[in-house]
């Protein structure tokens, strides 16, 4: 257990100097900007003054060594710097937009683990017949497809033709004045004894979840597939068969585990890509999540909003990652990321 | 050859794909002659024909303005496709050079290059893209440079995880013991061993790029009209669902064939090469 400590002090030490990179990275990014940052951003109608102004409040004027040190010593303090486009700071708009979309991943998530995992493990028992080819064919087209596709087809299929779902947005129009508490409505409805608000948010959740969730579902089957079979080559799963236990029980206690551990880092990249694979699928479903804050901005050059962004998405997407190899490290004591030790 | 082509034979999925992907290959490249309307590829107006859902003339109907949606989906293909070759011909020389030598040079190499690239991989791929889309012109060009920035660290990690197991290979020590310079090492008897894995990396990525430029143009920040491009059409019809379906449905499925059909010859080259060993 210790070791799993100092191994996650020592991960996220390091995740922290990659921190700084991306910051460093998506900063310099966004002060390339071809012209004046400050005239793109306020527009051709913008006076001389409102320019040179938002120029001194960006020390656009400074070295930009000396913006980066400013930007980061406001950054330790929470301050992200105003939007342009919504004229209120950054880490207030991310902070109300950001519960939509990681609901919406969440949920995804789970669908990809709760479905991703048991089709793989259908198609490694099955290996060579039907169900084995018809996992990996339906594996396949969820990954080969963006999300934005998916949702578009989902939509027509069980919410035009159909009707069992919404259309759009996160729950009924009635319940627009619930209190928010967290965010996340499943939680804030519950907490606060409302079913009816409860079951409509769940409603609206489902399908645009799942359509984020498809490629993940495909990716996970494949991976599980590939590795239960590798497992099921191994000689304690021969004399398992041998001494007549059945394959169910065989298959649970004795591949499924072995086969978890490598395609669960595989997952964690999945699951962390979803905060990217959110814009799509949000853009479509009308979600009113980090998506559209994210592409206003982008489609605004809004600097501080883009950076504030993207430097969140890229700090949630970093300790997911520091959680995959925690969860890694506790499923097999065997793997050390100690420096010098074997993997 | 005859083990591949006999694992290729017992692999019907595999050939499928391979059928999938030459026909998209020369449905592309031959649009000027396949395409019922090829001047519909630009910017067109057709006021009598607009919106009209899939008949005999138009097979897969019109979009806004009038224009065949085949046509365009052709035409958006052999856009995607270049685009495609383009970013990979960038990004894969890139990171197997820089792979390999953070994998066969280690110490100070290893330790910059390796945390540069940890650096590009902590940002969701879609997001990095659009954030430097986000600080240049949308123009094709541009589209191309952002993916492609993107996407050589994943080639950077590959290859240095193969080089990092090889250097200690005697194939290696041999050459180094008989005074080979370290460019030779590293490209002519390390990269070789790598070439199946790139390989199959690149097949399978070809299908990806066209997904993450799809992805992009969806969103508004990629190929922009008149150009036609698989994401941009699915975004204009997403707004006409469900009246209008064959605007999105169809631009929609173009982009799954395509990706669908990579993935198919990708898997099937990797169990040919044993590339996953």
């Amino acid at each position: 257990m210790r070791n799993v400590l100092s191994q996650t002090l020592r991960r996220t030490g390091t995740s922290l100097l990659v921190l700084v990179g991306v910051s460093i990275l998506i900063f310099a990014i966004a002060r390339v900007i071809p012209g004046d940052p400050a005239r793109v951003a306020l527009g051709p109608n913008a006076t001389a003054e409102q320019v040179a102004s938002l120029r001194e409040e960006l020390r656009l004027d400074e070295p930009i060594v000396v913006q980066y040190l400013a930007y980061m010593r406001d950054l330790l303090r929470g301050d992200l710097g105003v939007s342009l486009y919504t004229n209120r700071p950054v880490a207030v708009d991310v902070a109300e937009f950001l519960p939509a979309t990681l609901e919406l991943i969440l949920v995804a998530g789970v669908m990809m683990v709760g479905l991703g995992l048991p089709l793989g493990i259908l198609a490694a028992r099955h290996r060579g017949r039907w169900p084995d080819h018809l996992v990996r064919v339906v594996s396949l087209l969820g990954v080969s497809a963006p999300g934005f596709v998916w949702a578009v087809v989902l939509m027509l299929a069980f919410s035009y033709y159909l009707g069992w779902f919404p259309v759009a947005g996160r729950i009924d129009e009635q319940y627009d004045d619930l209190r928010h508490i967290t965010g996340f409505l499943t939680a804030d409805t519950a907490f606060q004894g409302n079913w009816a608000a409860f079951g409509s948010a769940w409603h609206h959740l489902v399908l645009p979840a799942f359509a984020l969730a498809l490629s993940g579902i495909g990716q996970a089957a494949r991976l599980t597939r590939a590795n239960m079979i590798e497992t099921y080559e191994r000689p304690y799963i021969e004399m398992a068969e041998a001494y007549g236990f059945p394959a169910g029980r065989i298959a649970r206690r004795y591949a499924f585990k072995p086969s978890l551990i490598p395609s669960l880092t595989i997952i964690g990249l999945d699951f962390a890509a979803m905060l990217g694979n959110a814009f799509l699928v949000e853009a479509v479903f009308g979600w009113p999540g980090l998506s559209r804050y994210g592409v206003q901005v982008i489609l605004r050059k809004d600097l501080n909003a883009i950076v504030g962004t993207v430097l969140i998405i890229a700090a949630l997407f970093i300790l997911v990652n520091i959680v995959v190899d925690l969860l890694t490290t506790l499923l097999n004591p065997r793997i050390s990321h100690a420096p010098g030790g074997r993997a | 050859m005859r083990r591949a082509l006999s694992i290729l034979a017992s692999n019907p999925l595999t050939i499928a794909g391979t059928l999938l992907v030459a026909l998209i290959v020369l449905a592309a490249a031959l649009a000027d002659v396949i395409a019922p309307f090829p001047e519909h590829q630009g910017a067109v107006v057709d006021f009598v024909n607009f919106n009209k859902p899939p008949d005999a003339t138009y097979i897969m109907g019109t979009d806004l303005v009038g224009r065949d949606l085949f046509t365009r989906i052709l035409y958006a293909y052999r856009i995607s496709l270049i685009l495609g070759v383009a970013v990979l011909a960038i990004s894969v020389p890139v990171g197997v050079t820089l792979g390999l030598i953070a994998g066969y040079l280690g110490r100070r190499w290893e330790y910059i290059i390796m945390r540069v690239t940890d650096v590009f991989l902590s940002i969701p791929p879609l997001v990095l893209a659009l954030s430097i889309m986000g600080v240049l012109e949308p123009t094709l060009m541009n589209g191309m440079l952002a993916v492609t920035a993107m996407w050589w660290p994943w080639y950077t990690r590959l290859v240095y995880n193969i080089a990092r197991g090889e250097k200690v290979e005697g194939y290696v020590l041999a050459a180094e013991v008989i005074g080979a310079s370290r460019a030779h090492v590293m490209f002519r008897e390390i990269l070789p061993n790598c070439v199946p894995a790139i390989l199959t990396k690149m097949t399978l990525d070809m299908g990806f790029v066209i997904l993450i430029v799809s992805s992009l143009s969806f969103l508004g920040l990629g190929v922009q009209p008149p150009t036609p491009d698989l994401g941009s059409m699915v975004a204009e019809g997403a707004d006409y669902l469900p009246d209008s379906w064959w605007l999105s449905v169809f631009p929609g499925l173009a982009i799954l064939l395509a990706v669908f059909g990579f993935n198919l010859v990708g898997d099937g080259l990797r169990d040919i090469l044993g590339a996953d060993r």
